[in-house]
């Protein structure tokens, strides 16, 4: 099976369901680039090259360059799914959520529920997330929690090409607006991808690794360094089970559970910042459903309460680490009431 | 288009239109009073000229976005008045199963995407809605109206740029009452020109009288042809009065001496119409009067019919969050 790194998986999902459905449309700020200068057209293709090549194939008419204007960009992609296009818009940088998200958590969101029934919103945003570049506090945030907190929206964070296709394809089909989050840092990183298109269902869990002492709950880029303290700790003797939830909303949260049964530990990894979060969310399910099988306190390995620093040094401490990971499992697996 | 070019079916329809919105905003008025109405109204009255004059130029495939003021709107547009003072009375059958109440107004299959909370939260959709219809390239058109408190939102500005940039097929229409909540607009609009921003976005834009049907009428021809015709989104910025406060049972501290009683009679749009068709002998005072009866029957048998409607089930809770769960 060939290797494709995320980038060129997210190209070829939206590539194969644009060529399936003449309803779906990409949509933003530079999608293509080059519009109304004397350059390159497609110059960018997204700032991360995402969408590069889509016009050429399909077009100015569904490859829609706007200008830096968020609400009018994710409202006319809401005005759009409801009237019967299928748009996949893109908000460059998640942080960006702030400027426009009256049309995405007042608007698409609550158009089906407000409308009794009467109104489907098929509609993606494609954003970036996730601090390591030294972007700083406004281009680096993960806030997929919020996300997740706004009933009507969908909200999906892969970790790895394989799952970037498969779950595009869905956000795409899907009949309901979705939030789909990709690390900047993760782009290039690379694993088997099937050439046709498939798709993974929202709300499967993925276990990344069987383990029968400490369930590791991770998204994104933390799944990754979650599987990093798992393999230096399968050296000392700790087995940990690592999951990936692919979505945040819907959240497996069978498979979660059902791990905690059997490990009765469970240390939670978020990239985010620590208060009213995806790790906290997932603590109090634990604590409500499975405290019985608890045997120590559920450990979150999270960012600090704090903006995104800028410079290196800073950074480094802000985002959880391979190490601190570790640190989490050995304690809640030595805790002992 | 002048008055002596419409047709007697369309002059009575303009008029049945715009005498079914003053007097089921009347109603509700009164309903809301009684307390047989929860949550907060805004009511239309006054305005009707414009809600009335923009829409007989559209069909059901043609897209309306409106404001918390929606009611005109939606009954300009074609919504089911019975079904929709159903859903101001929260009740099962109203056009959103009682989950959106007068604020979220809407009924997608006669072209109208909901009336809004949010100010200024319409027109970025609306550039979506011309969106479809220009990618779909089915001839459609999209409708915004918002108001003069709307006109100076962010989410105004980016649309009437978006919609010039991709050269949409939309009309934007300003409905300006004088009146943001109970901030007068020769304080709140810096510029005291709604109509006047348009040319700086690069949209052609006009202001009528909105007293006066057949001017609005005349407008909406001209902007909604253009953009049906390919030829661009325009900026119609109507000058108009409402009759009642920012919402029902707003006391009106700000309102001048006489102002509402002034409005009333000097203003009142649905008057001058009458005046002006039986004037020049274009509709028959008996037929109008027939009007005034069957619209005050459908108005009667719509509270009746929310009235004694049912309330939706405890389980339409959790209902319609997602299509696929």
């Amino acid at each position: 099976m060939p290797q494709k790194s995320i980038r060129q998986a997210l190209n070829e999902a939206l590539r194969q369901e644009m060529r399936r459905d003449p309803r779906i449309v990409v949509i933003g700020e530079d999608v293509a680039g080059g519009a109304g200068s004397e350059g390159q057209r497609d110059a960018y293709g997204g700032v991360l090259g995402v969408t590069k090549g889509l016009i050429g194939e399909f077009g100015e008419a569904r490859v829609i360059d706007t200008p830096i204007t968020e609400s009018a960009i994710m409202g006319a992609a809401a005005g759009a799914a409801v009237t019967g296009l299928r748009p996949v818009a893109e908000l460059m940088f998640s942080d960006f959520f702030g400027v426009c998200f009256d049309q995405i958590f007042n608007q698409a969101a609550k158009f089906r529920y407000m409308f009794g029934g009467k109104a489907t919103t098929p509609l993606v945003i494609r954003t970036m997330i996730g601090a390591g570049r030294s972007a700083a506090a406004q281009h680096s945030q993960s806030p997929y929690g919020i996300f997740t907190t706004v009933p009507g929206l969908k909200c999906v964070v892969p970790s790895n090409a394989y799952d970037a296709k498969g779950l595009l394809i869905q956000a795409i089909r899907d009949d309901d607006p979705v939030i789909f989050c990709e690390h900047k840092l993760m782009y290039d990183l690379r694993c088997e991808v099937p050439d046709e298109p498939y798709t993974i269902p929202f709300g499967e869990a993925n276990i990344v690794r069987d383990g029968e002492d400490v369930t590791v709950v991770a998204l994104a880029r933390m799944v990754h360094f979650a599987g990093e303290a798992a393999e230096a700790l399968a050296k000392e003797g700790i087995e940990v089970e690592l999951i990936d939830p692919r979505t945040t909303s819907p959240l497996d949260e069978d498979t979660i559970l059902e791990s905690v049964e059997r490990t009765g530990r469970l240390v939670i990894v978020d990239e985010a910042t620590p208060r009213c979060s995806i790790a906290t969310d997932i603590a109090a399910l634990v604590a409500d459903r499975a405290f019985d099988a608890l045997k120590a306190p559920i450990r979150r390995v999270t960012a600090p309460h704090t903006p995104v620093p800028f410079t290196p040094t800073l950074e480094k401490l802000y985002i959880p680490s391979p190490d601190r990971i570790a640190a989490a499992v050995r304690e809640v697996h030595g805790y002992r009431k | 288009m002048p008055a002596m070019q419409m047709s007697r079916e369309e002059l009575l329809g303009a008029y049945r239109s715009m005498t079914t919105i003053r007097r089921f905003e009347e109603r509700v008025q009164e309903e809301f009073s009684k307390g047989s109405i929860p949550g907060f109204v805004h009511l239309y009255a006054g305005e009707e000229a414009s809600a009335v004059g923009m829409c007989m130029h559209l069909g059901p495939k043609d897209y309306i976005a409106s404001t918390h003021r929606g009611h005109g709107h939606s009954i300009a547009k074609g919504c089911d008045v019975v079904g929709m003072m159903q859903e101001l009375f929260g009740k099962a059958g109203g056009l959103c199963g009682g989950k959106g109440g007068s604020m979220h107004i809407a009924d997608l299959n006669e072209g109208m995407l909901g009336a809004n909370g949010i100010v200024g939260g319409g027109p970025p959709l609306v550039v979506g809605a011309a969106l479809t219809a220009k990618t779909l390239g089915n001839g459609h058109v999209a409708v915004c109206f918002t108001g003069d408190g709307g006109s100076n939102q962010g989410t105004t500005f980016e649309a009437l740029n978006m919609a010039v940039v991709l050269k949409l097929p939309a009309v934007f229409v300003f409905e300006n009452n004088q009146y943001g909540e109970g901030t007068g607009f020769s304080y709140h609009c810096g510029s005291g020109d709604i109509a006047g921003r348009a040319g700086g976005f690069g949209l052609p834009a006009v202001k009528v009288n909105g007293d006066d049907f057949f001017a609005v009428h005349e407008a909406a021809y001209d902007a909604v042809e253009r953009a049906r015709s390919g030829g661009g989104p325009s900026v119609i910025e109507v000058d108009t009065c409402r009759f009642y406060g920012h919402h029902s049972g707003d006391a009106q501290l700000y309102r001048g001496k006489d102002e509402v009683k002034h409005l009333r009679e000097e203003r009142d749009c649905l008057q001058h119409f009458r005046r002006r068709v039986s004037d020049a002998a274009l509709l028959e005072e008996a037929e109008l009067n027939a009007v005034d009866s069957e619209v005050a029957a459908l108005i009667d048998r719509a509270v009746a019919t929310a009235q004694a409607a049912p309330l939706p089930p405890e389980s339409a809770l959790l209902t319609d969050v997602y299509k696929s769960y």
